[in-house]
């Protein structure tokens, strides 16, 4: 009895502190070959300042993949945050009306497409894909095409870097992991979440709320890339109708790495936020080695793969018990 | 009667899962131009017999004859190439396709890799013709069809095979009488130019029109075979049955008390088409029928799974329209018949399916888990904890957490969808017993069974469903296996 019990120990561990281990890894990699300049203080704080944008919309998209969904708009959604933002700062208002309009625009997003996946039942996948496109042309089509430069406010120094402490947008990101890390543990809300994802015919035989729950989690999910919008208006003082194309992708990979899994039921906030640091660091790292651009989307890639690969193992391990 | 050479011979068959014996012992053969009914209970080995038939399963032990040479099929392919064609109570149609593509799927005539598009309609079309139905049209999709149409589809595309022995599985049940009468008719059609049917069915006096003879299967053995011209369905009713209730069951008398559940002319959009009972507390009330009446769907409509079309339900006096989540709150519980699939959320811990319909809006983790923990020594579960996925256990433990699940949300009136169904035998006996002391503690059971000694053993009182429409529920004692049987298949008790 003692040689399974063993295993199937090993194997929870490995599970929880699997992506941890994997950052681990990546850091005492590149500590190893740049210990010079990989190793600093404000390297550190660089790499959290890179990771708050992805941080904090993968962890609206960890409730959405938990509850077996997926939304591919997130990238376009911070692009439309951003120009929101700026419009609303050109237009005189107050930053923090300017920086509530864009998240509460951001969450109407969220809610348009749980509409559509709950009432019309349509599936996940293409319904955001098609919103992907729609409000990047939506962001577009607001700012001109142009880039829009409002005047200085405090938002703009939500993600810079001072001489001490981390920016704003780090401890944002912190707190809001701990509040969404409470959510999935402590409220009735968090254990619906899994339910669904896990087996949604018994979550609705056990009297849970499906259409309600999945609907609440594409408005959060939205509500948290907005946030994230937020935070790359801050980064780049301006409100861009094309930025993050292509960053849901790296903000799914950040959930994946993290543990989740696509088919539902399974994700955790410290995963996530350990799978976004994971694609910063090897970003950052590859930059510190002076490596092109496309060795390190090779590089990235590849560890979505090898996570992947290894949940599968994990998983038909576990099968096997 | 001479003896012709028969088409297919069936002998010594059997099939073994793990130490329980779904086959022990089958033998029949078949004419050509006959139709042969093959009855049995859930349960007594039919879908393992049709697997082995079909090729999906190899036997233990036993050989089987086409046409005098020996037919051992590796898979459903070759047994379909040796032309033993199986059409399933759920038809595998593709909708999209049209009614030719569908007939030739599989068979499709080529030249040289290219399909030969004339060729395959005329094959479709001269499929159709001899079963006398040329004026299904050819080129609509075959999901616009009705179901009667789309299994005649599926029977054509038997015969454009080359099909010599057809297996019809419960064709009937989800046919319109009308509907019906017709497929009666084309499967005398078929037999008088020569095929071989072998025709399974539930419903005795349609077996007793259609067949020229019968065998009867029961715990995995043929039982019984011969002339159906010399039988009635009373007769193979009693055949199907043959055993006797032993001390598996537990029945404490009870006193009854106020109406808990009371169901008024219930019409489901999936069924039932009209059922009303009654139930009280302390009282355990079965539901027999075959498979396809309608006897899930009626559990499902009353806890608000499935949508009403008509009628009432009211749970301790609330006559509102229920959702899964207001059935809840009342006092009252579903355990799915589909443990699997619907019941139980298998990568889940045994905690959040043990507590999820009755969390408060803000949840003690540690709470749940002494709980739960609590909950899997009273229910006698073995597990290693409250944290395991509920998918790593045994089916019978798994059940107990299904079961659990009713108990610890304080359900009163307890809906039961095959509650043993999957559970080995010792399982059983516990949730018999369960039963039992759930009664005496004044909860109210209604329980959907498909295995009559089951009911006859734990019920206080039996209904019997046959297409949709639920009968009185009488006391145990005026009831037979033998009579539910005749119930259950329509035909006058």
């Amino acid at each position: 009895m003692s040689a399974p019990t063993k295993s199937l120990g090993s194997r929870r561990l490995l599970t929880s502190f699997g992506p941890l281990l994997g950052l681990l890894l990546v850091c005492l990699l590149f500590a190893a070959l740049r210990p010079a300049t990989f190793i600093s203080r404000d390297n550190f704080a660089i790499i959290l300042q890179q990771t708050a944008v992805i941080g904090i919309s993968a962890l609206g998209m960890t409730l959405v993949i938990i509850a077996g969904g997926i939304d591919l708009s997130v990238g376009s959604i911070i692009g439309l945050t951003t120009v929101v933002i700026a419009l609303l700062l050109q237009q005189h208002r107050p930053a923090w009306q300017a920086l509530l309009g864009g998240v509460a625009a951001a969450s109407l997003c969220g809610a348009f497409s749980g509409l559509l996946i709950t009432r019309l039942r349509l599936l996940p996948f293409v319904v955001t894909l098609g919103m992907m496109g729609t409000l990047r042309g939506v962001a577009k089509g607001l700012a001109g095409e142009q880039p829009i430069y409002p005047d200085d406010t405090w938002i703009n120094g939500l993600m810079s870097l001072g001489k001490t402490g981390l920016p704003g947008g780090v401890w944002l990101m912190l707190g809001l992991s701990a509040a969404v890390a409470l959510l999935l543990r402590h409220t009735r809300f968090g254990r619906h979440v899994f339910a669904v994802g896990s087996n949604e015919l018994t979550a609705r035989l056990c009297g849970v709320p499906v259409e309600r729950v999945k609907l609440l989690v594409y408005v959060l999910g939205a509500g948290f890339a907005g946030i994230g919008g937020v935070l790359q208006f801050s980064y780049l003082t301006c409100g861009d109708p094309t930025t993050g194309v292509g960053l849901e992708l790296n903000i799914i990979a950040a959930v994946v790495i993290g543990g989740a899994s696509l088919s539902g039921g399974q994700g955790t906030v410290a995963g996530t936020l350990v799978g976004a640091l994971i694609m910063t660091v090897v970003a950052n790292g590859c930059t510190k080695l002076g490596l092109a651009n496309w060795v390190q989307e090779i590089v990235t890639g590849g560890i979505i793969i090898l996570a992947v690969f290894l949940d599968f193992l994990r998983r038909r391990g576990a099968e096997r018990d | 009667m001479p003896e012709i050479a028969p088409r297919l011979r069936v002998s010594g068959i059997r099939k073994s899962f793990g130490a329980t014996a779904a086959l022990a012992g089958v033998e029949f053969s078949v004419a050509p131009g006959e139709v042969h009914a093959l009855v049995g209970e859930n349960g007594a080995g039919k879908s393992t017999l049709m697997k082995i038939l079909s090729g999906a399963l190899s036997p233990d032990a036993g050989s089987m004859e086409l046409d005098g040479r020996p037919y051992a099929p590796q898979d459903p392919l070759e047994a379909r190439q040796a032309g033993v064609v199986m059409v399933h109570q759920e038809l595998a149609i593709a909708p999209h396709l049209t009614v030719a593509q569908n007939i030739v799927l599989g068979a499709e005539p080529t030249r040289s890799g290219l399909l030969r598009h004339a060729a395959a309609r005329r094959a479709a079309g001269e499929a159709l013709a001899q079963l006398d139905r040329p004026d299904i049209p050819l080129d609509e999709p075959a999901g616009s069809l009705s179901i009667a149409e789309q299994q005649l589809v599926e029977i054509a595309r038997a015969l454009a095979l080359g099909c010599r022995v057809l297996v019809l599985d419960e064709p009937t049940s989800s046919l319109t009488q009308a509907d019906a009468r017709n497929l009666f008719a084309l499967v005398r059609r078929l037999r008088d130019q020569g095929q071989s049917v072998i025709y399974i069915s539930h419903f005795l006096e349609e077996v007793q029109a259609l067949s020229d003879r019968y065998t009867v299967l029961r715990d995995g053995a043929s039982v019984a075979f011969g002339g159906t011209a010399g039988t009635n369905p009373g007769e193979l009713a009693r055949l199907m049955v043959g055993r006797q209730v032993d001390e598996l069951y537990a029945r404490t008398p009870r006193a009854q008390g106020e109406v808990l559940l009371s169901v008024n002319a219930l019409a489901g959009a999936k069924g039932p088409v009209s059922a009303s009972l009654e139930l009280r507390r302390g009282e355990v009330l079965g539901i027999a029928g075959l498979v396809g009446a309608g006897r899930s769907e009626l559990l499902r409509a009353i806890f608000g799974l499935d949508p009403v079309r008509s009628g009432s339900v009211s749970v301790h006096a609330s006559a509102a329209p229920g959702s899964p989540g207001l059935r809840w709150r009342q006092g009252s519980g579903f355990l799915s018949e589909d443990r699997k699939r619907e019941g139980l959320a298998l990568g889940l811990s045994l905690e959040s399916n043990l507590t999820l319909p009755g969390l408060r809006p803000w949840v003690r983790p540690a709470a749940l888990e002494a709980e739960t923990a609590d909950w899997i020594r009273r229910l006698g579960v073995r597990a290693s904890g409250p944290l395991q996925a509920v998918g790593l256990l045994s089916g019978g433990n798994q059940q107990k957490i299904a079961f659990g699940r009713l108990l610890r949300n304080g359900a009163d009136v307890l809906l039961l969808d095959e509650p043993t169904r999957g559970v080995d035998i010792g399982a059983k006996q516990n949730i018999y017993r369960l039963i039992d002391e759930l009664a005496c503690a004044g909860k109210a059971v209604l329980m959907v069974s498909s295995y009559l000694p089951e009911l006859m053993g734990t019920c206080d009182r039996i209904a019997v469903m046959c297409r949709g429409v639920l009968g009185p529920a009488l006391p145990v004692s005026e009831w037979s296996e033998h009579r539910i049987m005749l119930a259950a298949a329509g035909a006058a008790a």
